[in-house]
């Protein structure tokens, strides 16, 4: 309850986590619904196998196929594992820094919202029966009114840019977290390696998302308001579109790969209890790779026409990133050797994700070479090869995370059996899945296409890619009765449940009390947990005296700000300019009075943390 | 880390800095205009690759009267002149004059913006509107873009100016003042750009 000169409402039930400006709390959010786009995804994904399980089936029309491949795409990439990424990040970046709170809990909050309400527009069309389905890359002139009329699109166009609002706003948080909140002694370079890979993933949040931003708004001008960017008749150019599509959409690629990274690196060391090898080579290494993924573009272009020249850079450019990509994988590896490893189930799906994204990686250096990539474009070898970086690394490695820091997150442990049935399901039904993908490419089968003849040599890969599918279905099936029957069970983790815990969330309950840390804790290394654990001691020293903590107060405003774009949205996706302006308008007014009124906070006083503490366990 | 520390009247000599929220309210706002230099960079891009692309219509040659652009030009650079003046004055801890340069500049912004309606009113009666061409699509993009910059800007200093007159200069009001600078500053920047490339660049080249 709230004490002194500031009263303030706090709420409890549903509007305790609508109004919730906690990290914690709006990580768990993301989490959630993340989760739940996550299986929209799959539902799709497993549709698009069923119709192409056997050479001309016509289980599903080729318009809905069309349909599935631009939704299963969409949602996977900006609605499943992004939440999922930022859902982690906000569970975890600011205990591992010592940080009570994010520098920004009111625009994170927002950014949940905004993400939320654009998801949910985007899939809104599944029911109003006008589905997006030019691809997830929405090409134009394919995109355009002239082959894609009607307000299919125009869900892509708004709902992305909704969400990606989102994004950015939480990309910003993150930087500012990271740079201005860490506790006394937190330098840069003692920082965990998730924090490292969040810092590099903001970076280049901040810097991609507007150009997406861009393309949407180019796009929405062609589609709603007779613009021409993109109609070659009027002078427009459609490989502008390319362009900009890639300049934001290949460091979305490392904005997903990079957090998956620094989870392994964390998983890793703690299950092998070995410092992390070549630490500063890992730093070095995610930084590298943030920055070279902006050089790289062109590569998804090859056939486009750009000439040899630029051809041969974006190649060179390309397979550059396989070195410090190469570093990381033998960094795990030397993590690993010699340590006395645990095999629990986040280092399960943190060993599966070392051999299978180098596949992923090999492939990737195959497809750099120009040359050859007019064999492999647009086939199912292309398919195969970002499946198995985005499946069978980030989805593993956030598996892995989910795995390692739900006690954490959550106070309560994951069944240990379920979770290494849920690796043993994925992994097989993975491979299956997408191995066959490689070789079903390089035999001719084109990607995006609804159906094949029988006799092309396609129909028992295709068989085996099905039944995976379903396989990796099962493996998620488990995961979520795990989730049921842990979430049944009292809350009784351990400060910390995995007993080798290394970084500094290990050091406080679980979960963590509101305000993180009663007392800043004074970081005196790498591994600042273990440290003070070798050295005998059960925690870390504070920095500070115990004193009151000043908390920000809860606010349903971001919650109307993102129903105003919601509105907003819809009234442009069916030219309602009046309804679009009334949504806006609810926007503007939602910041208009974030502006003006004013908000102290308030203040949690040292009896009530104490009483807290022992309600919750003697720490 | 509280925002109401320094209640006792005396104000530090960088109020903007005061505070942690301060100080991350700064170093957001920078980052925040990096993202928007990218969003800028972009749509500069654009610009440059279709400003050729006239559809029978009127060249950037032919549109464009530097007069117009010039006094508008030299109104949004003194606007940036008197938003430091205004945060001179709140370093030296005087809120009266750091409302009246507010207002200054606001008054500036205005001036900006009805030179610039004028000017798209004109370019659309020689048959340049936003769905004549790619050029024109890609111009009204750009320079609408910053205009709508330059609107929100004046709509925010406004309300500033109203909290602080209410308020008075506090470490929770004074960051705001700062940042909305530091927003002023940015759109200033980027007509400079916007002066050379689309105006400069259109009339020569």
């Amino acid at each position: 309850m709230a004490h002194g000169s500031h009263a303030v409402k706090r709420y409890t039930g549903i509007m305790d986590w609508l109004t919730t400006v906690d990290h914690k709390k709006i990580g768990i959010l993301y989490l959630i619904s993340g989760g739940f786009f996550f299986l929209i995804g799959g539902l799709e994904a497993l549709l698009i196998r069923i119709q192409l399980w056997k050479p001309l089936n016509d289980a599903i029309s080729p318009d809905f196929f069309n349909e599935l491949i631009t939704m299963h795409g969409t949602t996977m990439i900006f609605l499943g594992v992004m939440p999922v990424i930022f859902g982690l990040m906000n569970a975890v970046v600011p205990l591992q820094i010592g940080a009570r709170d994010v520098a920004f809990p009111f625009l994170n909050a927002l950014g949940f919202w905004t993400f939320f309400f654009g998801g949910v527009l985007l899939n809104v069309s599944w029911i109003t029966g006008h589905v997006p389905d030019a691809g997830w890359t929405s090409y134009v002139p394919l995109a355009s009114t002239t082959f894609s009329d009607g307000p299919g699109v125009d869900y892509y166009v708004l709902g992305l840019q909704i969400s990606g609002i989102g994004s950015l706003l939480g990309g910003i948080n993150f930087l500012v977290t990271i740079i201005n909140m860490r506790a006394p002694g937190m330098s840069f370079m003692r920082m965990p390696m998730f924090t490292w890979a969040s810092f590099v993933t903001s970076m280049l949040i901040l810097l991609a998302f507007p150009a997406l931003t861009v393309g949407l708004v180019a796009l929405m001008f062609d589609r709603l308001f007779e613009g021409n960017f993109f109609d070659p008749s009027a002078g427009g150019n459609i490989m502008l579109w390319e362009h900009i599509f890639w300049i934001f959409g290949h460091p979305e690629v490392y904005i997903l790969i990079l957090p998956a990274f620094g989870i392994i690196s964390e998983v890793v060391s703690t299950f092998s209890r070995k410092r992390l090898f070549g630490y500063s080579s890992m730093v070095f290494a995610t930084v590298l790779i943030g920055f070279l993924g902006f050089m790289v573009w062109a590569h998804h272009m090859f056939t486009s026409g750009l000439g040899p020249v630029a051809n041969a850079l974006f190649s060179i450019a390309t397979m550059l990133i396989a070195v410090p990509t190469g570093i990381k994988v033998f960094n795990w590896l030397f993590t690993m050797w010699g340590g006395s490893i645990k095999f629990t189930s986040p280092m399960l799906f943190a060993v599966g994700f070392i051999p299978t994204f180098v596949m992923g990686g090999v492939t990737g250096v195959m497809l750099a070479a120009a040359p050859a990539d007019y064999q492999y474009h647009d086939s199912y070898f292309v398919v195969g090869h970002f499946h198995y970086t985005i499946v069978g690394g980030l989805v593993s490695g956030l598996f892995a995370g989910v795995h390692y820091w739900w006690p954490k997150i959550f106070g309560r442990q994951l069944n240990e059996t379920l979770g290494k049935l849920t690796f043993w399901f994925f992994i097989i039904g993975f491979h299956m899945t997408f191995f066959v993908h490689h070789f079903l490419g390089l035999m001719g089968m084109q990607r995006r296409i609804f159906t094949y003849l029988d006799g092309m040599g396609f129909n028992e890969m295709n068989l085996i890619s099905t039944i995976g599918a379903m396989l990796m279905g099962v493996g998620v099936i488990c995961f979520l009765i795990n989730v049921i029957v842990t979430t049944a069970k009292p809350a009784t983790a351990a400060n910390d449940p995995w007993e080798d815990g290394r970084t500094l969330e290990w050091a406080i309950s679980s979960p963590a009390p509101e305000y993180n840390f009663a007392q800043l804790p004074l970081i005196r290394g790498y591994d600042c947990y273990w440290k003070e654990k070798m050295e005998g001691n059960k925690t870390l020293q504070p920095a500070e005296p115990l004193g009151p903590i000043h908390m920000p107060s809860p606010s349903i405003l971001p919650f109307i700000m993102s129903v105003g774009l919601f509105i907003a949205g819809f009234g442009f996706i069916y030219h309602q300019h009046i309804v679009a302006a009334i949504g806006l308008a609810i926007t503007l007014i939602c910041m208009f009075l974030r502006s003006v009124i004013e908000d102290h906070g308030f203040h949690i006083e040292p009896d009530e943390m104490k009483a807290n503490a022992k309600e919750v366990k003697a720490s | 880390m509280s925002g109401h520390s320094h209640a006792d009247g005396v104000l530090p000599h960088e109020p903007e800095k005061a505070t942690l929220e301060g100080r991350n309210k700064v170093l957001g706002f920078w980052l925040f205009l990096g993202g928007e230099t990218v969003l800028f960079g972009t749509l500069f891009s654009v610009f440059i690759a279709l400003r050729d692309q006239v559809n029978g219509g009127p060249t950037a040659n032919e549109l464009f009267s530097l007069t117009v652009v010039a006094a508008a030009t030299l109104i949004l650079l003194t606007s940036s002149l008197t938003s430091v003046f205004a945060i001179q004055a709140m370093h030296r801890n005087q809120p009266k004059a750091m409302v009246n340069w507010l207002i200054v500049t606001v008054l500036l912004g205005l001036g900006f913006l009805g030179l610039e309606i004028y000017e798209f009113v004109e370019y659309a009666h020689h048959g340049h509107t936003f769905a004549a061409s790619a050029f024109s699509t890609s111009f009204y993009s750009l320079v609408g873009f910053h205009g709508g910059h330059v609107a929100f800007g004046i709509l925010w200093i406004s309300l500033l100016i109203w909290q602080v007159l209410k308020r008075g200069l506090t470490v929770v009001t004074a960051p705001k003042v700062y940042i909305a600078g530091l927003y002023w500053h940015f759109i200033d920047v980027v007509w400079v750009f916007i002066f050379t490339v689309v105006y400069l660049m259109g009339k020569v080249g």
